[in-house]
Formats: C-alpha cells, structure tokens, sequence
C-alpha cells in the first residue's frame, strides 16, 4: 500500500514560552524543534503498516526549508521519501494548509491508499486540516484516532469515549488522524539515518492565500499568582491534606 | 441567529454542550439575535427538549433513516442545510474531539473558516477570537475573516448556564443526505477493560510523573486512588515509559481533566502536562522541589520525598473514613 503522512516542524517547548518583542511569535533563539506527539505517532504507524503490507511511505511539510530536518527524522525510521511544501515562515491558516496539501497529492501522482495526520498540531491546534483535505480529495476521513488497522482494504479506527470506546470503519482510500499512544515511536538507529540522508525530498513553494483565520498576536496567559500553600514537610504533613480533603469534600 | 451544535450521546447532552450553548447564548444576548441549536438523530429528541431551559428559542431537530448514532460528515451537512437556509452570524460547537471534527467537515463544506477552541468570541466584520494554543499554555489573538463565523469553545472556558424555564419549539427537519455523508459513523462500541472510573469523569485523580520512579510506585497512587473514588492519571513521561497505559495519560496530548481534587505526585509540570489538569478544583501537588513549575499552579504542597508521605497520607485517609 501507498501511505503519506503529513508532519510540521514546531518548537520544542519545555516550560514557559518567549515572545519576540512584537508578540507576534514564540522566539525561538534558544529552541531546538520537533514535531507533535501525535505527529510522531502518525510516522510510526505508516511505517508499521508498510512494514505489514509492503509498498512505500512518504512524508509530507509545510513549512521553512529547515523541516527538512524533521523529515529526515521520519526518513531515519523508515518512511522512503519527502515532499517538502516551503514557505518563508508566516503562518498558514488550516483552509490553506489543506489546499496545498491536497493540491501537492494531485500534483504528485501516487495512488496514496491511506493520508495519516496528527489529530492536531501541538502548536495552531486548528483541528481541521485532515478533514479538509478529505473533502477536497473527496475521501473519507477519521479523527482522533487512539486505534488504528487496516484489513482488506478497509481502515478501522478506534477512539475513547466516556466508558469505552467508539469503533469506526471506512474503505480505503481513506485520511485519518491519529493521537499520541498509538503506537509507541521507535528510535532511529544509525544505520537508519545513515540512509535518511540519501532519500529523496521533491521541494516546491506554493503560494500563500490571505488568511481567513488571521493571527493577530499572542499573549501569555496571565500569571496565576498562585503560589501553593505549603501544608508540610514529610510525611507530619499527612494530617493537613486530609483536612484539605474533609474541607473540600472529598471524604 | 446564532446556531449552537449541541452534541448528545445517545440522548444525553454533555456538560461541554451545555457550555457551548452558555457561549451562543452570550453571543446572541450581544447582537440581540435569537439563539437556535442542532440536534442530530432521533435518539436526540430528549435532549432537544431540554434545550429551551438553556436560553435556545428553536431547536432543529435534523432526522434521517441513515442517523442513528453519531456521524460526523452527515451532521456537519445537516449545519450546513441549515447555515445556507438561515444564514446565522455564527455557528458555535463544543470544543472537544466531536465537536471539533464536525466544525472541520462543515467548514470544508461551506469552505469558511474555522477557529477551534476559542475563549472569547466578539462577533463583527471581522470576528475577533482568543484561541487556546499549545493546549492553553498561549492565547492567540486573531481575526476571522467570514460571513458566518464557526467557533467551537473551548472546555470550561464558560460556565454553563442555570436551567430557567424557558421553552424551546422543535422543529424537525430531513437533511438530504449522500452516501458519502454517511459512510463514517460509529459500527460498534467497547466498554473500558477493566471497567474503572474513567480519567474525564473522575471526580478525584491521583496523578503521578517521574518522582513515582517505577511501575510498583503507583500502587500508592492506587489505594490513594481507591479510597478516594478516585482514578489514576500519569504524566507523558510515565506512559511512554510503560510504567502505566497510555490511557491514563493526562495533558496536552493526553486526556484534559478538571476533577474536582487533583493530586499530583512527582510531577514537575511541564506545560505538556499543565495543559492537561491546570482548571482541576483544587490542586494538591506532593513533590520534594519546592521550585518546580507545578507549584505556581496548585492550592496545596507537601514537600518532601513522596514514597514516605503518600504512606502516611493513606493511613490518615483511612484513619478519618474509618
């Protein structure tokens, strides 16, 4: 089978976020990058399923030419090539993501049985581009994932809903967007980046349409000011919380 | 008009929904507009007429042989039947895995824009919203450039509302519906193995992170938990290492709790993390950093290594129920 996976290449935050001084980015001066948790998920499943079925994996970005760098990445456990979608850094809003994303599909050629996304990127969060580009591909697609297979030409998502779990099932071609915890990602031996470097990525620049979500700014959230009040040190202190316990109701 | 989707689960209307219909309510009260919601499938009927408490003057009730159970594309075709036939100011869903979904198929349908998990809406020409991102932990300020402006809401960024005695009129209405439309709905459903108190519901979780230091280290947490009511949550950093099962994980990528007692052990609180419980109740952390981040987020600490103390804990706990 044909799988692609769609990635993008966002800062690795740790603790708090630093805006540049016109709060209109993270700076990221002093951050490294990475992809969502989802996102990495979604890498490790495609190759999982090309492993089970045979065929071939390709990664797909939006993004500054440096998302080579995450592509490589999901080049170094498995996945055979790249199509890097470069842009100059500004932000795409989820209905121009998805249509270059679609169009880049059309353009490209192969027969893809199966597009996988993160459920949504770890840093717009706008929960839309799968599903967007489901529609223009006229495909069906499968949101949230936290269980995935593929059996006779059929897809088969899993995702948690109160008490359980709620059980979809679709004919591919099909998009689907999986969560964190699928599949455990595995790490990239040095063989396999060895060969990461050598597959190929097809670059192209599509161009930016105005954004219909515009971003305006970021603010930090307001400081809670909230300092907790220490009930103890130790064990001694075992008394208090099951007086914050009475006192909230807990028992 | 302002159109709320409310979701419902087989007749039962969830308390985001509830907030969803707060947030429209708001919106409507603003721009003196009425407030109207959807409803889809014929097992909605119920919570249709228990709408009109809420503030919603019309609930549509959309209909179909095909709706039987939740189906994200057929009822973001319904919103959209009616989008085109009322032309709302907006149309406003839960901020959650469903409500999300349906909002990205009925913006890829009418081709507008959508902005997900929003805080604040101000409804004009154009829409000005504060979005959550990276799981709360950064608020985007943006502008929505739409005739109808789709927002969802995020979780418990407004209360839902106090039940008045308001009415609503149901009308029900047949979308028309494609094949396509109804090819992705749920075919079956399993109950959780193990049959606990799911993470979403808990009223209390006991949580644990790197400080609990191995697998064997939750069965702590466990009678904590048990004697509690509680349930058991995990930081990212225990599940990917297979101390408890991803399930559990609590944060950003994980599930988003608010219980009503949340109590962290070992945890230091990366923004991973904290985007994942920060709006719990009351927030007790036992960690031996008195420093560390979580602690600017929580209303109680008991410092110190928490494999003497959350002993102790559970022998007073079993003490004062005794």
């Amino acid at each position: 089978m044909e799988v692609l996976v769609c990635i993008k290449r966002v800062p690795l935050s740790g603790g708090r976020f630093v805006l540049t001084d016109d709060s209109t980015e993270i700076d990221t001066k002093r951050l490294g990058f990475t992809v969502s948790p989802h996102e990495e998920t979604a890498v490790e499943v495609a190759v999982r399923l090309i492993e089970a079925h045979g065929g071939s994996s390709t990664v797909l970005t939006l993004g500054v030419p440096e998302s080579e760098e995450q592509m490589r990445e999901a080049m170094a456990i498995g996945i055979d090539r790249g199509i890097l979608l470069e842009t100059d850094g500004a932000e795409w809003d989820g209905q121009a993501t998805a249509a270059a994303i679609a169009d880049a599909v059309r353009a490209d050629g192969t027969a893809f049985d199966l597009i996988l996304f993160g459920n949504e990127s770890a840093d717009a969060a706008g929960s839309q581009v799968g599903v967007r580009v489901a529609h223009l591909l006229g495909r069906p697609v499968l949101t949230g994932l936290k269980g995935l297979s593929v059996a006779d030409g059929r897809l088969r998502g899993e995702r948690p809903i109160a008490g359980g779990r709620e059980v979809f099932e679709v004919p591919l071609p099909a998009v689907a967007s999986v969560k964190d915890g699928v599949a455990i990602p595995r790490y990239p031996s040095v063989p396999g980046r060895i060969r990461a470097k050598k597959k190929p990525i097809e670059r192209s620049t599509p161009a930016r349409p105005p954004s219909r979500l515009e971003k305006v700014s970021f603010t930090l959230p307001a400081e809670t000011g909230k300092r907790a009040t220490v009930l103890g040190n130790g064990p001694e202190a075992a008394d208090a919380v099951v007086d914050v316990f009475r006192k909230i109701g807990a028992i | 008009m302002i159109l709320v989707l409310a979701d419902h689960d087989r007749g039962e209307l969830s308390e985001l929904s509830l907030q969803a219909v707060e947030q429209g309510r708001q919106l409507a009260q603003t721009s003196g507009v009425p407030l109207h919601a959807l409803v889809v499938g014929t097992g909605g009927s119920a919570a249709a007429a228990s709408l009109g408490a809420y503030g919603v003057a019309t609930v549509h009730l959309a209909v179909h042989d095909g709706l039987t159970d939740y189906a994200p594309a057929a009822s973001a075709r319904a919103a959209a039947e009616l989008v085109a036939r009322l032309a709302p100011l907006a149309v406003v869903g839960v901020g959650d895995q469903r409500g999300n979904e349906v909002l990205a198929h009925l913006g890829a349908i009418t081709e507008l824009p959508v902005a997900a998990d929003c805080t604040s809406v101000v409804l004009g020409d154009p829409t000005a919203v504060v979005r959550a991102r990276w799981g709360g932990n950064l608020a985007e300020h943006a502008l929505l450039h739409a005739p109808v402006a789709l927002v969802s809401v995020v979780p418990h960024a407004v209360r839902a509302g106090v039940p008045g005695n308001g009415v609503a009129a149901v009308e029900e209405f047949t979308p028309e519906l494609a094949d396509a439309d109804l090819l992705v709905h749920v075919v079956d459903r399993t109950a959780e193995v193990g049959g606990g108190i799911s993470l979403t519901e808990a009223k209390v979780i006991v949580s644990g992170g790197r400080g609990v230091g191995s697998a064997e280290g939750f069965g702590m947490l466990e009678e904590l938990a048990g004697l509690l009511g509680g349930a058991i949550g995990a930081s990212r950093v225990v599940t990917s290492a297979g101390w408890r099962p991803q399930a559990e994980q609590v944060g950003q990528t994980g599930t988003k709790v608010s219980p009503d007692l949340y109590i962290a052990c070992g945890i230091s609180g990366a923004s991973q993390h904290l985007a994942g419980m920060a709006s719990s109740k009351t927030i007790i952390v036992i960690n031996n950093d008195a420093d560390a981040p979580i602690m600017s987020h929580a209303d109680y600490a008991v410092i110190g290594d928490l494999h003497k103390i959350l002993p102790a804990v559970i022998e007073a706990t079993r003490a004062a129920l005794a």
